[in-house]
């Protein structure tokens, strides 16, 4: 069985913002330093396709400035465990790789947030980002009438990007209150980069309905979403659609770092100035520490890299720029907190545990989320819980099930490297 | 409960579950407490591997007693419990291996166990993704796999028809000599009796209760329809059962229903943390892939581990305490808990209502203890 081992000064998970500029600084200071990411490409969910034809500026930036410094880019390659507690264990196309490394920084992102509603299981509904992502790699939407709906500054965004190829965006449904968004509209001013940025996206949104304090009560169709209901409140309506893009912002990849063992606090990594865990050597930077978006994630991203690399000056110089945008990240979370109503949308003949087709009724009967799991199946397929365990924690107020290894389904082969090692 | 119950039971895992059924179906005022959930310990860990098994022939009693009890309540039991009669497969690699299956042939052919010898041939078409050029091997196809949390949770409701009252998320804290128990928040519950039925946690009620941890590690794949049939246990897995001082691996797979294999097992003593060992869990798939080349390409989900609540003669703790009369013991079933819970539950009922025992009870008596735990092993 081929078996690698690897040794690095550093090691980075996740090669997208808060990763690549980690990897820079790390490489940039004249530390060994590797990349490890699990999708084939550099750039995490947000620039992905970037390299092939640059769009963004700040994409072309770190991607080239990492292709430059000399760290090791390890691409197709998943963290599965932390098998010693100074290596860890990925899986690569071909085999399995044990990593050994003195500092290691996890950037593992974060995914969206889904609330179980009747029809959200259909083909054709999506989370945006999600969309976004099959888009890019090609999936039509040319002339598809498409309902964005949820909630977070990814509606936008999602909606801009489906536009570009061609989509139909017959509907912006925004839960939160116009007012909310308003006020964070003023936050913004301190941010002359994103006041411009967002009049752009604002401009290129022109003619585009949007709708705020709305969101979506059901999802029909009988082999493919065709229809989404929509409430606000008062009314009841509907929108014909080909796609439903809904999604209700994001909530923070933790597993790995629990795999490792730092501490979360609000379910979130906690880290110190230095961006460093509860764990000695072990760093943290981009959304696991807090959903402040693509700058937040390069800032805190520099700065681990720096104090991984033990130049702590000039992790310090970066500290105002971190701080501007922890308020933004706290502006945010409170633009887009979810209102109580969300918390009705699931009805009980809703499938709750999509990988083990579980319905809400039999979910909510336990009085918490491992006695519903080894009841009813509830978070035990191939997500092991990521899906559900998150909507439950908003609708039912349960805390995550626990993590356990592989992070990532695994190849049974893939677990035995450390025996083989020897 | 308006009156006073006869037992409290401390402990919904699946033995406490079967003995709160069988107490209650024998007319005893049941009580049930349990800390988490029903089935959340060990029996959330288990394989749940329903087996005839031969070490001795106590060990034998009470896992044929009860797999019949199994067998007996297969139609009332739920879907989820997933009771599935797919039959035991021993495989023998070698010679001398082939020599103890005959052994076991013979030892269950004489005690009328239905079992089936398999030449080599036979145990490649029995499950054609094992390693070819394995010796042969014993086919017992009464054996079943089952769901233990959901069993559990069955048995327990069947208890609370037959009118016991359970609590859930009571913790006990003391169990006391003169009967009853006192709880976290201080207040006392009584009873004429109490049974520390708290499996790897009994000792931690009792203080002296011959029950040590035993940890295992599993591993569940993703869904791999037909890979195999029967549970498969390798012969040698008898050698490193058997062993109580070292680590030890044995090839050990499971079809679930679910279509999903559940691959086993391990062996460690004073290994107290719930973490997943790479090391050992690597030398445990490492095993299984040997003899199941094919499973090296099957996608693991989650690993995890769980305390076998282990006595030094590898036989149940069932009956009266050595500190009180009022306070019994049903643990300690270490491997094999899921399987035997059925039959201690019918010993226990029988035991306490002064009633003869359908099989010997001796064997399981805490009384064998008297002279401290160390001598049998
Ligand atoms: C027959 C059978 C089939 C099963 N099939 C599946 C399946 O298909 N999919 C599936 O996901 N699960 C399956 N399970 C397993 C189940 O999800 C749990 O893993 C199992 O009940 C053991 O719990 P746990 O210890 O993993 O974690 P939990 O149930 O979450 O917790 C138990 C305890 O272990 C501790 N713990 C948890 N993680 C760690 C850790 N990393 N390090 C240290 N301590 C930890 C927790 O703090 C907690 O106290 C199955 C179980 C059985 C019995
Ligand atoms: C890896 C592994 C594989 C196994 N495979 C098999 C198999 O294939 N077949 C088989 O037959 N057996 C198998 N077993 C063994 C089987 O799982 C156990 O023997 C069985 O589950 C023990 O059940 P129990 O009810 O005694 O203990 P548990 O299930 O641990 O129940 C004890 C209960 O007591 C509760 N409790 C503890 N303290 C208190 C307190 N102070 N107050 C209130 N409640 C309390 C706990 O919360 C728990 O629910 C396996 C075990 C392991 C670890």
């Amino acid at each position: 069985m081929p078996d690698r081992r690897l040794q690095f000064d550093i090691v980075i998970v996740g090669a997208g913002p808060a990763g690549l500029a980690a990897a820079c600084a790390a490489s940039e200071c004249g530390r060994k330093a590797a990349l490890l990411e699990s999708a084939p490409w550099i750039g995490g969910q947000i620039w992905r396709g970037e390299e092939a034809h640059f769009a963004n500026t700040q994409a072309r930036y770190w991607i080239n400035r990492v292709r430059k410094s000399g760290a090791t880019l390890l691409t197709g390659t998943n963290v599965i465990a932390a098998n010693t507690p100074i290596t860890l264990l990925a899986e690569q196309p071909h085999g399995a790789v044990e990593i050994q490394w003195r500092k290691l920084i996890l950037a593992t992102g974060a995914r969206e947030l889904f609330l179980p509603f009747p029809g959200w299981t259909l083909p054709g509904v999506f989370g945006p980002g999600g969309l976004q992502g099959l888009v890019k790699n090609g999936w039509p939407v040319a002339g598809k009438k498409v309902v964005i709906a949820g909630t977070g500054p990814l509606l936008l965004a999602a909606a801009d990007g489906l536009k570009k190829h061609g989509a139909r965006v017959v509907l912006i449904a925004e839960q939160t209150r116009k007012s909310h968004v308003a006020e964070l509209g003023l936050t913004l001013l301190a941010y002359p980069g994103k006041v411009l940025q967002g009049a752009a996206l604002k401009a290129r949104l022109l003619g585009v309905p949007q709708r705020y304090g709305v969101w979506p009560v059901r999802a029909l169709g009988s082999d493919h979403v065709r229809v989404v209901e929509l409430t606000n409140g008062r009314d009841t309506w509907t929108e014909n659609c080909d796609q439903l893009a809904c999604g209700f912002h994001l909530v923070p990849n933790v597993e790995l770092p629990i795999t490792f063992g730092c501490d979360l606090r609000n379910g979130f990594v906690k880290v110190d100035h230095w961006q460093m865990t509860s764990v000695a050597d072990v760093f943290c930077a981009g959304e696991p520490t807090a959903i402040g978006g693509v700058n937040a994630a390069l800032v805190e991203g520099q700065i681990a890299g720096y104090a991984a690399s033990g130049q702590l000056e000039k992790a310090e110089r970066l500290f105002s720029q971190r701080a501007t945008h922890q308020t933004f990240a706290q502006a945010l979370d409170k633009t887009y907190a979810l209102r109580d109503e969300l918390k009705g949308i699931t009805t009980d003949d809703t499938i709750f545990c999509r990988c083990e087709d579980v319905t809400f009724a039999r979910v909510k009967q336990h009085r918490f989320g491992r006695e519903a799991k080894l009841q009813t199946r509830c978070g035990m397929g191939i997500c092991q819980g990521r899906i559900c365990g998150a909507a439950a924690k908003i609708i039912l107020g349960w805390e995550q099930s626990s993590v356990r290894p592989p992070v990532h389904p695994a190849r049974i082969n893939s677990l035995t490297t450390h025996n083989q090692a020897h | 409960m308006s009156q006073k119950p006869d037992i409290i039971i401390v402990g919904a895992g699946i033995v406490g579950a079967a003995c709160a059924m069988e107490c209650a179906r024998a007319g005893l005022r049941t009580l049930v407490l349990e800390r988490e959930c029903v089935g959340g310990g060990t029996t959330a860990a288990g394989m749940g591997h329903i087996v005839a098994m031969d070490d001795s022939e106590a060990q034998f009693a009470l896992t044929r007693y009860s797999r019949n009890l199994w067998i007996q309540m297969r139609p009332q039991l739920p879907e989820e419990a997933e009771y599935d009669p797919c039959g035991t497969l021993w495989v023998a690699a070698d010679d001398e291996e082939m020599t103890e299956v005959r052994r076991k042939q013979n030892f269950f052919e004489q005690r009328g166990v239905r079992v089936e010898m398999l030449d080599s041939d036979g145990v490649a078409k029995a499950e054609p993704q094992l390693r070819p050029g394995l010796s042969g091997g014993l086919l017992v196809p009464d054996d079943a796999v089952v769901y233990p949390p959901c069993a559990a949770k069955f048995f327990l409701d069947q208890a609370r028809t037959l009118g016991a009252e359970i609590k859930m998320g009571v913790a006990a804290t003391h169990l006391l000599p003169e009967g009853g128990v006192r709880l976290a928040d201080g207040t006392h519950l009584s009873a004429d009796r109490v049974i520390n039925v708290a499996g790897p946690w009994s000792p931690e009620l009792m203080p002296g209760v011959p029950v040590r941890k035993r940890k295992g590690h599993l591993v569940i794949t993703d869904r791999a329809p037909g890979f195999v049939r029967h549970q498969i246990v390798e012969l040698g897995y008898l050698k490193s059962a058997h062993s109580v001082s070292k680590d030890s691996v044995a090839f050990n797979v499971q079809p679930r229903k679910t279509q999903q294999v559940l691959v086993g097992s391990s062996r460690q003593f004073d290994a107290a943390s719930t973490e997943v060992d790479h090391a050992i869990l690597s030398r445990m798939l490492s095993r299984a892939g040997e003899y199941l080349p094919g499973l090296n390409d099957l996608v693991a989900i989650r690993t995890w581990t769980g305390h076998r609540p282990a006595t030094p003669d590898k036989l149940p703790l069932i009956g009266p305490s050595l500190f009180s009369d009022r306070i019994w013991l049903a643990t300690g079933h270490e491997g094999l808990g899921i399987t035997t819970s059925l039959g201690t539950g019918r010993l226990l009922a029988d035991l306490l209502l002064g009633q003869p025992t359908e099989i010997p009870s001796e064997p399981f008596s805490p009384s064998r203890y008297a002279n401290g735990a160390s001598h049998h092993e």
